[in-house]
């Protein structure tokens, strides 16, 4: 299988983005990133897109159809992909095989999810269907309240702290507000943090990512014809993709995510490399406690100590390894089947050493996690300079 | 949820109705039709499990469901029961009383949501300390 | 004999709130003699009352639930005005598919004509056991003098033919009805209607003592054979003053009075009482039945204690575990657990 780069990124802002629709975001993030790569539609053999739930918020499905009708592609071959919040990256993993196996030369992965249209509960019912709907969500149990088992249970075995967690949303809000596309430009302390309202104790408000909308797009051609696209392309030099059980009740364990582990064993062997060696990543903190337990599976730290290595600033800039300085789901925002792909422009962004006031200086190797669910699904993308 | 869908699994959320592997033994509840382990060869037949066992890890839910609004603050606890597996349910008759990892439940019949359909009845976990 | 009790049970949920809060929030002192009423609980409701009522009942009567050929339930709050309750508790105790089932209303009486109807069943030979049951959570309109009585309970009398499974006989039954309109609630409204002081001396004191006296006359009995007397106890001086005008003393009323803790379960009320005293019967005693329902009508059992009972009792929680599980609550709690409840 030959190797596959990426040679153009675009994104839209994250928010709650009353004034642009479903499909304006998709074409916005889609023409930007065929402006970055200098191509146009024609040059495109195939698109797939990560959503989530366009049935559930928007009420539309057949959305890999709608798009490559709204972006004037027609008959182009077009994919929608559904993993939950995992959806972006595994569309980019699609879009990946499609491009190393032969089958197609110049792939595009886009990630996009219009959430603010329905209303408060409309929202938190949508996303339970990530859920075990027969057993979890018809208990009363919502996407918040099993990661905050988790939190309650990853306490109690390893004595993470409420502040560890808070501070996960410090350092991510920071982030955010030196990235012009972030949801939240404020910053917040720990205080703020641990006197926001309850959602499901122990996690609090502000230990949680919002809802939002917004759309990414990446271009993927084979690594040996990269240079003719770009000066700076990023070979993805390792993809990795598990699955773990739906259900939290009947996970081997509620303080790791299988998944992630499987996951990046599979991105590290591929690629070659050893989490040591990764200096950047985006990570999936819908929830603080999710960054923290993933430090810990993406074998950044042991198991267990992912309070300790962020309270000591390992996971800031200076740090082991920067975490999620787009501002991860927290900070940047979430719009679910868009971060898989949001993450993988950041972290192109910051191997290309264009990530302005939040780059890590020189950053080598990145790393992207994408979670769906309760980390039933888990994506692992490992990207570095190419030569 | 749709009348036929509740209906459907009444035996498993009235009765407690799981299923366990003639050859490893695994008992699963919520059911299961294949043994993970032992794929086709596992044999899966009925199982009723007790209803007992102890707290896993809990939460106080008060961003609730939809449905489930006019109960806000619920708990919903992850149960390991006695046959080894684990459920999620929500406690009741806690009364204001502080939950603990550790603490022993056992299933009781009661109403889980009224979506303004038909009603939905299951199980949720009562701490047998408040008897 | 008839037929005979194989297993009882009761259910009360936790909650109780004190007349004298009621009394504090509507500014009038009841004259009800209770101290306390039941309140159910958010998720209760008739029908999971009567599930553990039931599944308490079979833990004593030990036998296979699909024996059962009859599911009767007696309420005047059915969680559905169409789709009968019965149904649910029968699958909930694993009695389906192969039985009968119909719910029954009677005010509060309903409990006692599941059980003569189950009585019926058995002693033709057309049903093996049969399970009556009688639930409330009971509505009243705030502020209203029923408020201060009306409360949440279940109990469940399962009955059978073989004597040798009896923890009690049924000697005979008798009722006594007229159409009187003492109590009543029309279709689609929330709050029941009643006739203030009407409900006394031409409706629960009529029909209670007819039934009771016609019973003793039917079966030749006297006060003097019967070691305990279980009234339908809307509040404290209606059953004692009732059992007085018969001629039977205090100390046979007392061990089946419940009502001052736990208020008027409506058609568990007399059924509870007399789990309370077969918790506390010996051997060979002889236990009045008398149950009243507005509309109006009494039924009168008599009910002779066996040798069963004593090692059947312990099989289930008592009606004194249920009357200690209790956790108080304020008006506020209490009206949003009676909004949630529904």
């Amino acid at each position: 299988m030959r190797k596959v780069a990426i040679i153009g990124v675009g994104t839209t802002k994250f928010g709650e983005l009353w004034w642009s629709s479903f499909r304006e975001l998709v074409m916005e993030a889609g023409i930007r990133a065929l402006e970055d790569a200098g191509i146009g539609g024609d040059d495109i053999d195939a698109i797939y897109v990560g959503n989530m739930s366009g049935g559930q918020f928007i009420r539309q499905e057949h959305l890999a159809c709608l798009i490559a009708d709204h972006a004037g592609l027609n008959p182009l071959p077009c994919t929608r992909v559904e993993a939950a919040c995992a959806s972006g990256g595994l569309a980019l993993r699609q879009a990946m095989i499609a491009v190393a196996s032969g089958m197609h030369d110049i792939v595009v992965a886009a990630g996009v999810e219009k959430m603010s249209d329905v209303i408060g509960e409309g929202a938190v019912g949508a996303l339970a269907s990530a859920s075990d709907q027969e057993w979890e969500a018809f208990v009363g149990a919502t996407f918040p309240s099993l990661y905050a088992l988790m939190a309650r249970r990853h306490m109690y075995e390893f004595g993470t702290t409420e502040e560890q967690m808070a501070l996960v949303a410090v350092k991510n809000h920071a982030f955010a507000a030196r990235n012009p596309c972030a949801q939240y430009h404020t910053k917040i302390s720990v205080e703020d943090v641990l006197r926001s309202p309850p959602v499901c104790t122990p996690l609090k408000l502000l230990d949680c990512s919002p809802i939002s909308d917004g759309a990414a797009c990446v271009v993927l051609a084979p690594a040996e014809e990269a240079k003719r696209y770009t000066d700076t392309p990023i070979l993805i030099a390792g993809s990795g993709h598990a699955t773990d059980t739906l259900a939290l009740h009947s996970r081997r364990s509620l303080v790791q995510l299988d998944a992630t582990v499987e996951a990046a064993r599979e991105a590290y062997r591929m690629a070659g490399l050893t989490p040591s060696e990764v200096q950047v990543a985006e990570v999936h903190d819908c929830f603080t406690i999710a960054e923290i337990m993933a430090i810990e599976d993406l074998g950044f730290c042991k198991k267990g100590e992912g309070g300790k290595m962020t309270e000591e600033g390992q996971t800031n800039l200076g740090g082991k390894v920067v975490v999620n300085p787009s501002g991860g789901l927290k900070g940047k925002g979430h719009p679910v089947g868009a971060t898989g792909i949001a993450q993988a422009v950041e972290i192109v962004l910051q191997l290309r050493g264009e990530a302005g006031k939040r780059q890590v200086e020189g950053a080598q190797v990145g790393l992207t996690h994408n979670v769906g669910g309760t980390g039933g699904t888990a994506v692992v993308h490992i990207f570095r300079r190419m030569g | 949820m749709a009348a036929p869908r509740f209906w459907r699994e009444i035996p498993s959320r009235y009765n407690l109705l799981g299923t366990r592997c003639r050859n490893c033994g695994k008992v699963f509840f919520p059911p299961r039709y294949l043994c993970p382990q032992c794929g086709r060869k596992g044999n899966v037949e009925p199982y009723k499990v007790k209803g007992k066992g102890k707290i896993i890890s809990f939460t106080e839910v008060y961003s609730p469901a939809p449905a489930f609004e006019k109960q806000v603050p619920y708990i919903i606890a992850l149960i390991e029961l006695e046959e080894g597996c684990r459920v999620l349910a929500q406690l009741t008759d806690t009364a204001g009383q502080e939950v603990k990892i550790g603490e022993e439940v056992e299933m009781v019949f009661r109403k889980i949501s009224e979506e303004g359909e038909i009603i939905c009845y299951g199980y949720k976990a009562r701490p047998v300390k408040s008897s | 004999m008839l037929a005979g009790i194989v297993g009882y049970g009761v259910y009360l949920p936790l909650y109780r709130i004190k007349i004298a809060e009621l009394a504090r929030v509507w500014g009038r002192k009841p004259d009800v003699e209770i101290e306390e009423k039941s309140v159910a609980g958010p998720d209760e409701d008739t029908t999971t009352m009567a599930v553990e009522a039931a599944r308490n009942a079979l833990k004593r009567a030990g036998i296979n639930p699909k024996d059962i050929g009859a599911v009767y339930v007696g309420s005047e709050s059915p969680p559905y005005a169409v789709k009968p309750t019965a149904t649910i508790v029968a699958e909930a105790v694993e009695a389906t598919p192969e039985t009968t089932a119909a719910d029954y209303e009677f005010a509060c009486k309903a409990g006692t004509a599941a059980l003569q109807a189950c009585v019926g069943l058995v002693t033709s030979g057309q049903i093996k056991y049969g399970m009556a049951i009688g639930s409330d959570s009971a509505q009243c309109r705030p502020g209203d003098p029923l408020e201060f009585t009306a409360a949440a309970g279940a109990a469940c009398y399962i009955v059978g033919s073989s004597s040798n499974e009896w923890v009690a006989s049924i000697e005979g039954f008798y009722s006594y009805t007229t159409d009187t309109p003492d109590f009543w609630r029309r279709e689609g409204k929330p709050y029941p209607s009643h006739g203030g002081r009407f409900t006394g001396k031409p409706a629960y004191f009529k029909h209670v003592l007819a039934a009771a006296q016609g019973l003793m006359r039917k079966l030749n009995l006297t006060p003097q054979d019967f070691d305990y007397v279980v009234l339908h106890q809307p509040n404290f001086k209606y059953p004692l003053q009732a059992a007085t005008e018969l001629g039977f003393p205090p100390e046979k009323v007392l061990p089946g009075l419940v009502v001052k803790h736990i208020g008027n379960t409506y058609s568990a009320s007399s059924l509870i009482g007399l789990a309370y005293v077969l918790d506390q019967a010996r051997v060979d005693q002889r236990i009045l039945l008398v149950s009243y329902g507005s509309g109006a009508g009494s039924d009168a059992f008599s009910i002779k204690t066996t040798e069963n009972l004593e090692s059947k009792k312990p099989l289930a929680p008592s009606v004194e575990y249920y009357l200690k599980r209790r956790v108080l609550v304020d008006y506020g709690i209490y009206s949003k657990l009676k909004y949630l409840g529904g």
